[in-house]
């Protein structure tokens, strides 16, 4: 049984700097939300983000946060995770951050599986930096940087979580936070990389997309006779947008491996805990062999 | 016959890329060093898998070498090109060896008074084997030359094909032997280059640089390794990743040199010590991990074998041209340290302090080869890889204990005399989660843009780096200390300019070496001091721009009296040092 937490566990004493009314906001309390219902205290987890409006929100809870490089938040968090695989590991970043400049990593974690939860605040624009296209703007979106509107496609991560290999594919609306810390615990809870879209509206820079052009189309899977496990299905979920706009776990496979469950180098010990080990007794002789191969 | 010579010589294996010199070459060299032989085996092959002139030069000797040597006294060429190509390089009386398909112009040989005669080494691998085996035959033959007995070659025969069956072991063997009786018999008696077992000679090691910065980083706790393929590089990665599972080394062979260099920072954020290794253009892609890493204070270690530039440059071949680029890599000011073993010895211990450097300062480290040192292969006596000499310091990392002891909250990025903050670890004590930014940040780690905030902040980490200055080691002198001339070098051009100090002193003349391993922070009166006791200084780099000289001069003012630079992606052998010497210019870039 896990003991619930209070979410206030998680507040911290920084100032916010988002604008008001922005959708990162919900997302903040959809996270605490989510890992004190959980059980997870503060310490346990580590928060890692990129760099963007949305980034910054490790920095406004009280956890183990990690504010890294544009892009960077996957590998540094898959690595932290295969380091102390104790930690619950946890990525926020924006959509520019995570589909544009980390959109390679992005991919590679869908087909790599590392055991994290990651948290897209998908706003379509360029926050920080005041409003240019991002890779999910639609085409034909008009942004400082695309004055006669977007060429190229909007991308579309759900299916290229799902043609990657992603196991768990979700998507929750800002304007939901209650269902949205749902699929953030049931991501935690995954074993697997988990991914979680979250439409999540910029007040300020994308006068488009805002919460009633959301709230018109959004509707939950859950409502409908929907089986997440079907991947037909959620390929075809994963391309509704224009009038209908699917929220909740679009995909999810069962009982696939993590990345870390088919390390063989880490039964028996994680890279930390081996050099405590080490660190208490480093045991030179147990290398002494290794010499053998070099006569 | 001219006198004969024992124990003192070099041959050279040649042959096109898919040939296997480069296999059979590190055989014939483990079969010296068995012998009780000191052996300096260099590589030179080109990057491509087939086609192109690939060879190894083999230098032997009953004393250590730091470096190949020319001329060369004995040479196995798998082709007519191997004779063309290294035709300058041999003795006079030097023989050569080469399969009897091909013919070559004896002219140019008999000018040189060399001998190269054809063996009819295809037809005995036929006739024992198949012709797949003519190289042993090469090497047999080699052996027989040189009168070296055949025992050695047997044994590494064994060892080497064991796995392929004992058929294969069986018919290796046959042709091997009957190869050496052949050339024994038509040139032994008259060649004057001999090599017999020394007596008595202790059990040696053949080791390269990659493989001892490995061994070092694995018994200095190194269990995180993150990567992405890169020559001269990847054998660290790769010898790392095929440890028997118990060492428990976990490795990631990432989608590019960024993930490589994020995911050993995101290793060594929790508390693990984790390590990345590349080359060059790798580097280029870690700059901005680089950055990072400082800012955030992670310790992270990253093996930069250098090779030649730019772009894509020269893949397989040497060069020492990344000194400025690593001090300086990522924008803005942020402590890092830079460190460069000149021999295989010293790439053990650089692989095990660079994590204890990086733990104490919590700042990236450096350390830094090159192709020569990285994949030549050298014979090491069993204890010059000592592994109760390492040992693990993990700075003010805080214990269970003293996290318990934390009364005032934690502060990770705590304003002390030294700058190093007391650390903790995500995940090790509810007393101590903390954020660490990218951004700049306050004691805590949270964003801050305040104009005392950032100054103090800034202060704080460089002042690491005045801190990690006292302990960085002074250069290293060799020869006698006042000589005529010293050769200022780096890294791995330490061997030749150690040999070509042992050359010129031996005839008479007088020269010594000043070799800087710790080259970031620079220890700048101990670097001064030991300039200004030289009567000529003359810096011998692998690179166009004298990238050493200039960082002497930058932090001393002190400007070298010449410099020697060879950028053509061949490692400096001793003769060219010599020769050099007198030649070298005074601008600082290479004539
Ligand atoms: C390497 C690098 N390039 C560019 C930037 C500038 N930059 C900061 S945030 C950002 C885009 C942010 O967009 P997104 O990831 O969608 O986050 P949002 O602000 O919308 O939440 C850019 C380009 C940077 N900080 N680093
Ligand atoms: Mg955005």
């Amino acid at each position: 049984m896990v003991t619930r937490l209070d979410p206030k566990l998680f507040d911290a004493t920084t100032d916010i700097t988002w604008c008001a009314g922005c959708g990162d906001f919900a997302i903040l309390k959809a996270l605490k939300l989510a890992l004190a219902d959980l059980g997870i205290e503060p310490y346990q987890a580590l928060v890692v983000s990129g760099i963007g409006c949305g980034s910054k929100l490790p920095d406004y809870m009280n956890v183990n946060a990690y504010l890294t490089n544009h892009g960077r938040p996957l590998p540094i968090a898959t690595a932290a995770k295969l380091a102390n695989p104790d930690l619950h590991v946890i990525v926020t970043n924006g959509d520019g951050d995570s589909y544009g400049i980390g959109g390679n990593h992005f991919v590679q974690s869908c087909r790599r599986n590392p055991n994290l939860t990651h948290i897209v605040e998908n706003n379509q624009i360029y926050g920080l930096t005041k409003g240019q296209y991002s890779p999910t703007s639609d085409k034909g979106f008009v942004t400082t940087t695309s004055p006669d509107g977007a060429i190229e496609l909007a991308f579309n991560p759900l299916s290229v979580a799902l043609g990657a290999g992603a196991t768990f594919i979700s998507r929750a609306f800002a304007g939901e936070p209650k269902h949205m810390a749902g699929l953030i615990a049931q991501g935690i809870q995954h074993r697997g990389y988990a991914l979680i879209d979250v439409l999540q509206p910029c007040v300020t820079f994308n006068r488009t997309n805002t919460y009633d052009w959301y709230r018109k189309r959004v509707y939950h899977l859950e409502d409908e006779d929907y089986d997440p496990s079907d991947r037909k299905a959620a390929w075809e979920k994963a391309h509704e947008w224009e009038e209908r706009i699917p929220l909740g776990v679009l995909y999810r496979v069962e009982g696939a491996p993590a990345y870390e469950d088919q390390v063989k180098a880490l039964e028996g010990g994680s890279p930390l805990s081996r050099l405590d080990d080490l660190v208490k007794d480093p045991r030179p002789q147990q290398y002494e062999r290794l010499k053998e191969r070099f006569t | 016959m001219a006198s004969v010579v024992t124990n003192d010589m070099s041959i050279v294996i040649g042959g096109d890329a898919g040939q296997g010199v480069e296999s059979s070459g590190a055989g014939f060299c483990l079969s010296f060093a068995r012998a009780g032989l000191h052996v300096f085996g260099m590589q030179d092959y080109h990057s491509r898998i087939r086609g192109g002139h690939n060879f190894y030069q083999i230098r032997l000797s009953e004393k250590p070498r730091l470096s190949h040597s020319n001329p060369v006294h004995l040479l196995i060429a798998l082709t007519p090109e191997t004779v063309r190509l290294h035709l300058d390089q041999l003795a006079e009386g030097a023989a050569g060896v080469l399969p009897e398909r091909f013919e070559i112009d004896p002219a140019p040989l008999e000018k040189r008074g060399v001998r190269v005669d054809t063996l009819p080494l295809i037809r005995m691998a036929e006739e024992h084997g198949n012709r797949v085996m003519a190289n042993t035959a090469a090497l047999g033959a080699a052996a027989g030359i040189t009168e070296f007995p055949l025992q050695f070659m047997e044994s590494v025969i064994r060892d080497n094909f064991a796995a392929k069956g004992q058929q294969t072991v069986d018919t290796n063997l046959k042709v091997a032997e009957a190869a050496y009786g052949l050339a024994r018999d038509r040139y032994g008696a008259d060649f004057p280059y001999k090599l017999v077992p020394v007596d008595g000679a202790p059990r040696r090691m053949l080791m390269n640089g990659n493989q001892a910065l490995a061994m070092g980083a694995l018994a200095g706790g190194c269990r995180f390794v993150s990567a992405y393929p890169m020559t001269p590089a990847t054998s660290i990665f790769e010898w790392l990743s095929g440890l028997p599972r118990e060492y428990g080394v976990v490795t990631k062979h990432a989608e590019d040199e960024i993930a490589a260099a994020d995911m050993a920072i995101g290793a060594s954020f929790v508390g693990a010590r984790g390590m990345t290794a590349t080359s060059g253009g790798g580097f280029c892609l870690m700059v901005e991990a680089l950055g990072l890493a400082a800012m955030t204070e992670v310790p992270m270690v990253i093996m930069l074998a250098q090779r030649g530039g730019p772009s894509n440059g020269l893949p397989t071949r040497t060069e020492q041209s990344d000194l400025l680029f690593a001090i300086n890599a990522s924008h803005g000011e942020s402590p890092r340290i830079v460190t460069a073993p000149g021999t295989v010895e010293e790439c053990f211990e650089a692989g095990w302090r660079a994590f204890n450097l990086a733990e104490k300062y919590q700042c990236p480290v450096v350390v830094m080869t090159d192709s020569f040192l990285a994949s030549t292969l050298r014979t090491l006596d069993m204890d010059a890889i000592d592994f109760s000499s390492v040992s693990i310091d993990r700075g003010s990392t805080l214990t269970p204990q003293e996290l318990d002891g934390l009364t005032n909250g934690y502060k990770r990025f705590e304003f002390t005399e030294t700058g190093i903050s007391p650390r903790a670890l995500p995940g090790q004590h509810p007393a101590a989660a903390f954020s660490a930014a990218s951004d700049e940040h306050d004691e805590e780690g949270h964003f801050l843009e305040e104009i005392e905030g950032r100054r103090r902040m800034m202060q704080k980490r460089m002042r690491k780096l005045r801190e990690a200055e006292r302990e960085m080691r002074p250069p290293k002198r060799y020869g006698p200390p006042e000589a005529e001339t010293t050769l200022v070098c780096w890294g791995s051009s330490f061997g030749p300019c150690k040999e070509a100090a042992d050359e010129i002193n031996d005839a008479g003349g007088s020269a010594n070496v000043l070799q800087f391993g710790d080259l970031w922070p620079l220890p700048e009166e101990v670097t001064a001091a030991a300039l200004s006791e030289c009567r000529r200084t003359v810096t011998v780099e692998q690179n166009y721009t004298s990238q050493l000289a200039k960082l002497l001069r930058m932090t001393t003012g002190i400007k070298v009296d010449g410099t020697l630079n060879k950028y053509d992606g061949r490692p400096f052998a001793p003769e060219e040092i010599v020769a050099g010497l007198g030649k070298e210019v005074v601008s600082g870039y290479a004539a």
